[in-house]
């Protein structure tokens, strides 16, 4: 089966849409923050040159419509990059899941469409929305630039149906992971933030009092990491069964299997320091971000240095 | 536990005072007891286990790549050796990392059994009375109705019964009251979800204890049985003797690896013949994700190569048809391979062993006579062999490799080189005695893995009660329902106050808004007079309609 090298084309021209889709969203996120809940007399100087002029100066709800704008642009992004993967996908007449640059593609994929899905049903999420799209910008930038890979057909022993389960979940569940983490950070901001409680004119501490109130955020974080843990433990099961018919063995403490233990085991400890008394709150949420951080580092480290059996490793 | 006081601690109390030994060892272990199956122990210990992995991924490690951990004692002679002792290249083997997860599974089982107990007891118990201050829990309201006190109650329970609660009713001083409860299957969710855990280990042991796993290279047209005599390479359980291994026979018919245009490896495939010593079996093919399975035994193919084949002609005359042995790849996008053939029984006496020593190309290119490997497919095997006769050292008791010579016996003069050439298939070289070595073509070998694990199955089914025990643990809620029923202060009709309290499943005043919508619609339909539809009270409309906050 030969690579369709237009659609594979096609599929590099929209990730650089998807990105900059992200980079205007990001823009009108930071536009909603800066212009969010105050009057507009005093906008001189925080949101200067985020294009105002577009703005209706009537309008008291600006910031909602700013969110409403970015919240638009993201959805168009995210079918941008749903794109990459759909076309990558039909190029190469398999999954679109079959190397790290195509798994790291779909995973912040997830975390915009985990975003998207909260942001419409609980409003004061959109207040997170640069929050989120800034740093799918920043690893998608990096995806583009460090583990792009050619399209090309899958190795042998990927060749399974398993790929599709094992991946696909492994995928969902990090992609909700990432938003989760990325909720505890702001809730860790956002605490500090309070406990201080110095109004201060302008400046990043207001930009931190607009975020959603420190309880939204711990529930946001909380809510999607339920989510994504029974994902993940699916994911790992299933990543076993898989390696017991292609390696012949369904644990076998290879580097990435070690790792995706470690990271499923913080986010037991996650949940029980949730319910825990004396871990709630910022314990708990250091945890989560614990969590974040083994997460991404199963995928760049164990993928790129310590490389084992999974084909996925090694980049060429 | 003493309850003298200090002053008087100077005049030894008297033995009879303090409580016995046995006492005092039981309270002390009670508190250790207590603390260790703390939730909070629970979370140390879980942070314990991730970090005790860690060093599992970051060192090589003996069970995963032996030759990683050889490499790493010539690179850190001084630091691999203390390594060693403290088990960092066996972490997942060693004393530390089980008594971590040993300690996280008393505390869990500590944990868990109480709540078991307590649990089977609740199941059984009748929900508990309404709090007195209804209107004082999370989600509370209150409805006016034309109809009688147990009459409205009467609507309630059949609401909540449709809605699946357990409901109880009972006369407080407070008037006639209902209590109800739903979401049993939480906590049960829960304790199936740890309990699953222990399972998981228990297998798991089982099938280190009991299982074995052996690795062979078989060539093409050979074959192996299932006995670790048989194995180049074989681990096995402290509870696995030899003669209870499956008496299962493999050969191996013919090999085919498959490639892409861009030479991706699309599948590798093995036909084999199977079954018990001495008959003559069934065919099948397995390959890469598709292993044999034969009653609690798999074999896979875990590895393939090139083995080329030679002809020895002796100055007498005598003639070695088509010997092989393995070449290793030593890359595997062009499998350039590299190994050794040995002859030691030519019979003319242990100096006159001969041996073969190269490369493999399956598709060979010469350039300026050194000959390179540039396509995976044999479509133009070569080889480049160096030849040596003398003595090989193989009965010299000492562990030789079977992939290349014995550098020593070179060095020592004791087997040295006597030709070498480049050869495609159907060329020879001729040695200075007049032996003849032609190069008549390669066959395939696949690297052959036989498991045996007992514990799998279990480890299975507890991975699957894990997962369905976690799905009912973090996906259902435990709900409290309570409703009481006192005459409205104005006369003529009820107010029904109602409450709930969750535990679980995210936002819980939704929820209560709906229930609380349709008793209010079940109540009016079954009032005499339904025209009078908002007699005071919460209005639920309005209630529900505020979806968020
Ligand atoms: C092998 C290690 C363990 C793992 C992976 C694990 C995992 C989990 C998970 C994922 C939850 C769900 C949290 C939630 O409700 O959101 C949970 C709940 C719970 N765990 Fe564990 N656990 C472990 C050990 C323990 C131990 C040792 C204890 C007792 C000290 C314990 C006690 C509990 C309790 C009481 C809950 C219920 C919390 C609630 O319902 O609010 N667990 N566990």
């Amino acid at each position: 089966m030969t690579v369709d090298q237009s659609l594979a084309d096609l599929s590099d021209t929209l990730f650089s849409i998807a990105v900059a889709l992200y980079s205007v969203a990001v823009v009108a996120f930071c536009a909603q923050l800066a212009f969010g809940r105050r009057p507009a007399r005093e906008l001189v100087g925080a949101g200067a040159g985020v294009g105002s002029a577009a703005a209706a100066p009537a309008a008291p709800p600006r910031s909602s419509r700013w969110g409403s704008i970015g919240l638009a642009v993201t959805v168009l992004g995210a079918l941008a990059h749903a794109g990459v993967l759909v076309t990558r996908g039909l190029a190469a007449h398999r999954l679109p899941w079959g190397n790290v640059y195509e798994f790291a593609t779909a995973v912040v994929l997830v975390g915009v469409a985990a975003f998207v899905v909260l942001a419409v049903r609980v409003p004061g999420v959109r207040d997170m929305g640069a929050f989120v799209l800034a740093p799918a910008v920043l690893a998608l930038v990096a995806i583009g630039l460090f583990l792009y890979t050619e399209t090309g057909p899958l190795v042998a022993a990927l060749r399974s149906s398993w790929l599709a389960v094992h991946v696909t979940s492994a995928i969902l569940g990090f992609g909700v992971f990432f938003v989760s983490g990325i909720a505890s950070v702001l809730y860790l901001l956002r605490i500090r933030h309070d406990t201080r409680d110095t109004p201060r004119g302008d400046g990043s501490s207001s930009v931190l009092s607009r975020l959603p109130s420190a309880a939204t955020l711990d529930r946001v974080a909380h809510r999607t990491a339920v989510f994504g843990f029974p994902i993940w433990t699916f994911a790992v099961i299933a990543g076993a069964i898989w390696a017991e018919s292609a390696w012949g063995r369904f644990w076998g403490w290879d580097p990435k299997e070690t790792w995706a233990f470690i990271a499923w085991v913080v986010y037991a400890g996650y949940l029980h320091a949730r319910t825990t008394a004396g871990w709630r709150g910022r314990p708990a949420a250091w945890v989560n971000v614990v969590g974040l951080v083994v997460m991404v580092f199963n995928l760049l480290y164990v993928n790129m240095v310590s490389t084992g059996l999974h084909s996925y490793a090694g980049l060429n | 536990m003493t309850t003298t006081a200090p002053p008087r601690e100077a005049a030894a109390p008297p033995p009879a005072a303090r409580p016995p030994l046995g006492r005092r060892a039981l309270a002390l272990w009670l508190r250790w007891w207590r603390r260790l199956t703390a939730m909070r122990t629970a979370i140390i210990l879980l942070f314990l286990l991730a970090l005790a992995a860690i060093p599992g991924s970051l060192l090589p490690q003996r069970s995963l790549n032996q030759n990683a951990v050889r490499q790493y004692f010539t690179d850190h002679p001084t630091l691999a050796p203390v390594l060693d002792r403290l088990y960092a290249f066996d972490v997942f083997g060693s004393p530390w990392f089980a008594a971590v997860y040993l300690l996280l599974f008393v505390s869990l089982i500590g944990c868990v059994v109480p709540r078991l107990v307590e649990h089977a007891r609740a199941l059984r118990a009748a929900p508990p009375p309404a709090p007195r201050r209804l209107l004082r829990l999370p989600d509370s309201a209150e409805l006016a109705t034309p109809l009688p006190g147990p009459a409205a109650l009467d609507v309630v329970e059949e609401e909540l019964r449709v809605a699946r609660f357990r409901v109880v009713r009972r006369d407080s001083p407070a008037g006639p009251e209902l209590s109800a409860e739903k979401g049993f299957w939480k906590e049960t969710g829960n304790l199936l979800f740890h309990l699953s855990l222990v399972a998981l280990l228990l297998g798991l042991a089982g099938g280190k204890l009991w299982g074995y796993e052996g690795s062979i290279l078989v060539t093409e047209g050979q074959g192996f049985c299932n006995s670790f005599q048989q194995y180049d390479t074989y681990s096995a359980g402290p509870l696995v003797e030899g003669g209870d291994l499956t008496p299962l026979c493999i050969d191996l018919e013919a090999f085919h690896a498959r490639y892409e245009e861009d030479l991706t490896a699309a599948s590798y495939t093995a036909d084999i013949r199977y079954g018990p010593p001495g008959e003559p079996g069934r065919e099948t093919t397995i390959g890469v994700n598709h292993p044999l399975r034969v009653d609690g035994d798999r074999v896979y193919v875990t590895g393939h190569g090139y083995a080329p084949r030679f002809t020895v002609t002796l100055p007498d005359g005598r003639q070695f048809t088509d010997v092989s042995a393995p070449f290793l790849p030593s890359d595997q996008t062009t499998m350039a391979s590299e190994g050794a053939l040995k002859l030691p029984d030519l019979g003319a006496g242990a100096d006159s062993q001969l041996a073969l020593e190269g490369f493999f190309a399956p598709t060979g290119l010469v350039q300026g006579g050194v000959l390179t490997s540039i396509d995976p497919r044999p479509l133009d095997p070569q080889v480049a062999v160096l030849a040596y006769q003398g003595y090989l050292g193989l009965d010299s008791g000492l562990p030789q490799s079977v992939y290349s010579l014995d550098a020593s016996q070179i060095e020592r003069g004791r087997l040295t080189e006597v030709g070498r050439a480049n050869l495609s298939v159907g060329e020879s070289m001729t040695l200075p005695d007049g032996t003849t070595v032609t190069f008549t073509g390669t066959s395939q070998f696949a690297a052959l893995q036989l498991s045996h694990d007992p514990g799998q199955v279990w480890v299975l089914a507890a991975a699957i009660s894990l997962l369905t025990g976690l799905l009912a643990l973090l996906l259902l809620r435990r709900e409290r329902f309570f409703a009481r029923v006192a005459p409205a202060p104005d006369g003529g009709g009820t107010v029904l106050s109602v409450g709930s309290l969750t535990r679980g499943g995210g936002e819980s005043a939704t929820r209560f808004a709906a229930l609380t919508g349709q008793l209010r619609t079940a109540l009016d339909e079954r009032s005499p007079t339904p025209s009078a539809p908002s007699s005071g009270g919460a209005a639920p409309e309005p209630e529900a309609s505020r979806r968020d906050r």
